[in-house]
C-alpha cells in the first residue's frame, strides 16, 4: 500500500491558497457562486474568470491536476453550449452552416451558461485540491456551529465524516487482503462476463461489511472507555484561526464582487 | 477509603440464560501495583477488564475505584481514573492523525487546547515516538498504533491503566517494544498497571499474578510462584515457556535451583551457580 496514499483529490502544497483557514476558502467559494450568477456583461465575466483562473494558478496545483478534476463535466460543459446552439432560436441569424442557421443571441446564450459552469466547477475544485479532507470536515464542523441552537447535530456530523475519513484507508487494505485471499482461493475478478464479474465481487463485500461492523462495535468501546459521551463540554485541539492574510483574502474579494455588480448591464 | 481497585464476589453474565462468565470473582489490585491476569480463552479475563471502567456492569457483587463502587452515575468518573488500551489496534485509533488520537481522550474531558498540545508532546517522548506526531495511521505498525493508544491514556493521567490483550495482534518485535514502553511508563510514575493476557511470558515483570479458569480466579501470586505450578497451568490450558519447562525436566532428573528460573538469563545465572557450587 502506497505509503502517501491520499484521500480524494488534495493536493498538499503550501502556496497562499493552501495556508488559508479553510472556512476563509469556503465562504469565499459560496459567495463565489452567488455572484457568478449575477455577471451578465462582458466585463463582469472578464473580472471573475481572471480571478477564477488566477487562483487557480496561484495555488500552484499542476494545471494536469485541476484538469481532472473538470474532467467529469466537461461533457457536460460542451452539452450545454451545443443544446442551445441547436435547438434555442434567438436573434438574427449570423450566418449558415451546411444549411443550419446559427443565430446570435443562442450562441451568446449557450456561451456564457457554458462558462458559467466552468467557472463554478473550476472554482469549487480548488477547495479540494488545497484543502485536506479533515480542515474541510472542520470547517464545516465551525461554519454550521450557530445551526446547534436548531437542534441539528453539527458535532455528530462532523466525527461522522472525521472517522469515515480515518477507515478509509484502513478499509482499503483490508479490502485489498480480503480480495487476494478470494481469489488465492479461486474466485475471478478479472474474467468472465459482467455479471460473473459482479457476482464475484460478493464475496468481498460480505466480509468487508463484517468486519466494518466489527471495527464500529470496538470503535465504539474504545471511544466510551476513553470518556467520550457526545460533543457537550468537549474542547479541540484543532484549532482553526483566521490570519491577516484570511482578512485579506475576504477584502480583495470584496472587491472582486464589487467589480462584478459594478459592471453589471 | 483505600486507593485501590476492589472485586467482591462479582459474578457475570452477558444473557440471563447463559452459564456465568465470571463466578464469585474476589480480588484487589492496590495502587502502584503491576497485576498481570492471565488465562485461555474464555477464562473471563477481558470481562474483568470490561468491569473495571463501567463498560460492563456486574450482575451481583461490586466493583469498586477507590472505594466508591462503579454504577451508571459514576461511570465517567471512574473512565478518567481507569484507562484501558484494547487489543486491536486498528479499532481504537479514533483521530486522523497521532496528535489528534492522543488528544481524543482529553477532548472529551474539555481538556484546554493549550494544555493538550504540551501534554501530547510530553506523552509521546514517554512512548518514544516524538517524530510521528503528524502520522496517519495507516503509515503506522501495529506496534506503533499501540504505543499511541498507551500515549492516549496516559495524557489523561489516570491513576489505573488496563492493557486487555495489548500485545496479542503484534509480531514479537512489536510485543517487545509495548512491554519495554509499559516497564519504563511505571518505572517512573506511581501508575498501577494491570495488564491482561494469555501468554506466560508476559507476566515475568509484573508484581502479582492472578490466574483466571473457568470464571473463577485459580490461583494468585507472584510470577515466580506460577511458574512453580507449570503442571497445572498445562492443564488449564495456558503454553508454558520454555525455561519453565526445561526446569521442569532437569528437576526430574534430580536438578532444582534455588529459585524459579523466569527467563533465559536467570536459567544461565542458575546453571552458573549449580555449577560453581558443586
Amino acid at each position: 500500500m502506497n505509503n502517501s496514499m491520499i484521500i480524494g483529490q488534495y493536493v498538499p502544497g503550501n502556496s497562499l491558497i493552501h495556508r488559508l483557514d479553510p472556512r476563509t476558502k469556503i465562504l469565499v467559494i459560496f459567495f463565489f457562486v452567488i455572484v457568478v450568477f449575477f455577471a451578465n456583461s462582458v466585463w463582469s465575466y472578464g473580472i471573475l474568470t481572471a480571478f477564477a483562473v488566477g487562483t487557480a494558478l496561484a495555488t500552484r496545483v499542476p494545471l494536469s491536476f485541476v484538469a481532472k478534476g473538470l474532467k467529469p463535466v466537461w461533457f457536460l460543459i460542451i452539452f450545454t453550449f451545443l443544446l442551445h446552439l441547436f435547438v434555442s432560436r434567438q436573434g438574427d441569424i449570423l450566418f449558415t452552416l451546411l444549411g443550419f442557421p446559427f443565430y446570435e443571441e443562442s450562441l451568446i446564450q449557450g456561451g456564457t451558461l457554458s462558462l458559467r459552469f466552468f467557472l463554478l466547477i473550476l472554482f469549487t475544485s480548488l477547495l479540494t485540491l488545497t484543502t485536506s479532507p479533515i480542515e474541510i470536515t472542520d470547517a464545516i464542523e465551525a461554519l454550521l456551529h450557530p445551526l446547534k441552537k436548531l437542534r441539528f447535530p453539527v458535532h455528530e456530523l462532523a466525527l461522522m465524516m472525521s472517522i469515515s475519513l480515518r477507515f478509509i484507508p484502513t478499509l482499503m487494505q483490508e479490502a485489498e487482503k480480503i480480495s487476494k485471499a478470494q481469489a488465492s482461493r479461486g474466485v475471478d475478478f478479472r474474467t468472465g462476463s459482467l455479471k460473473d464479474r459482479m457476482s464475484a465481487i460478493i464475496p468481498l463485500l460480505i466480509p468487508l461489511f463484517v468486519s466494518a461492523f466489527k471495527r464500529a462495535e470496538e470503535l465504539a468501546m474504545a471511544m466510551e472507555a476513553r470518556g467520550y459521551q457526545g460533543g457537550e463540554g468537549r474542547t479541540k485541539i484543532r484549532a482553526l484561526v483566521f490570519y491577516r492574510k484570511d482578512y485579506f483574502v475576504f477584502f480583495f474579494f470584496l472587491m472582486i464582487v464589487a467589480a462584478t455588480i459594478g459592471t453589471r448591464m | 477509603m483505600r486507593e485501590r481497585i476492589d472485586f467482591s464476589d462479582v459474578t457475570f453474565r452477558y444473557q440471563e440464560d447463559a452459564p456465568p462468565v465470571l463466578k464469585d470473582v474476589d480480588f484487589f489490585i492496590d495502587k502502584g501495583e503491576w497485576v498481570a491476569i492471565i488465562g485461555h480463552n474464555g477464562s473471563g479475563k477481558s470481562t474483568i477488564a470490561k468491569l473495571m471502567n463501567g463498560l460492563l456492569f456486574a450482575e451481583s457483587g461490586d466493583v469498586s475505584v477507590d472505594g466508591s463502587v462503579i454504577h451508571t452515575d459514576n461511570v465517567w468518573e471512574i473512565r478518567k481514573k481507569v484507562g484501558m488500551v484494547f487489543q486491536n489496534p486498528d479499532n481504537q485509533f479514533v483521530g486522523t492523525t497521532v496528535r489528534d488520537d492522543i488528544a481524543f481522550g482529553m477532548e472529551n474531558h474539555g481538556v484546554p487546547r493549550e494544555v493538550m498540545l504540551e501534554k501530547v508532546a510530553e506523552v509521546l517522548r514517554d512512548v518514544q515516538m516524538e517524530s510521528y506526531e503528524e502520522h496517519e495511521p495507516h503509515r503506522l505498525s501495529g506496534g506503533q498504533k499501540q504505543r499511541v493508544a498507551i500515549a492516549g491514556v496516559l495524557a489523561v493521567a489516570p491513576d489505573y491503566m488496563v492493557l486487555d490483550e495489548a500485545t496479542a495482534m503484534l509480531d514479537p518485535k512489536g510485543r517487545q517494544d509495548i512491554l519495554e514502553t509499559v516497564r519504563e511508563v511505571q518505572e517512573h510514575s506511581d501508575l498501577t498497571l494491570i495488564t491482561i493476557t494469555h501468554d506466560l511470558r508476559e507476566i515475568v515483570a509484573a508484581d502479582r499474578v492472578i490466574v483466571m479458569n473457568e470464571g473463577e480466579v485459580w490461583f494468585e501470586g507472584t510470577p515466580r510462584e506460577v511458574f512453580a505450578h507449570k503442571d497445572a497451568l498445562s492443564t488449564i490450558g495456558l503454553d508454558v515457556p520454555f525455561v519453565a519447562k526445561l526446569t521442569q525436566e532437569m528437576k526430574k532428573h534430580g536438578i532444582s535451583f534455588d529459585r524459579e528460573p523466569l527467563n533465559h538469563e536467570e536459567m544461565v545465572e542458575e546453571l552458573w551457580n549449580l555449577h560453581s557450587t558443586k
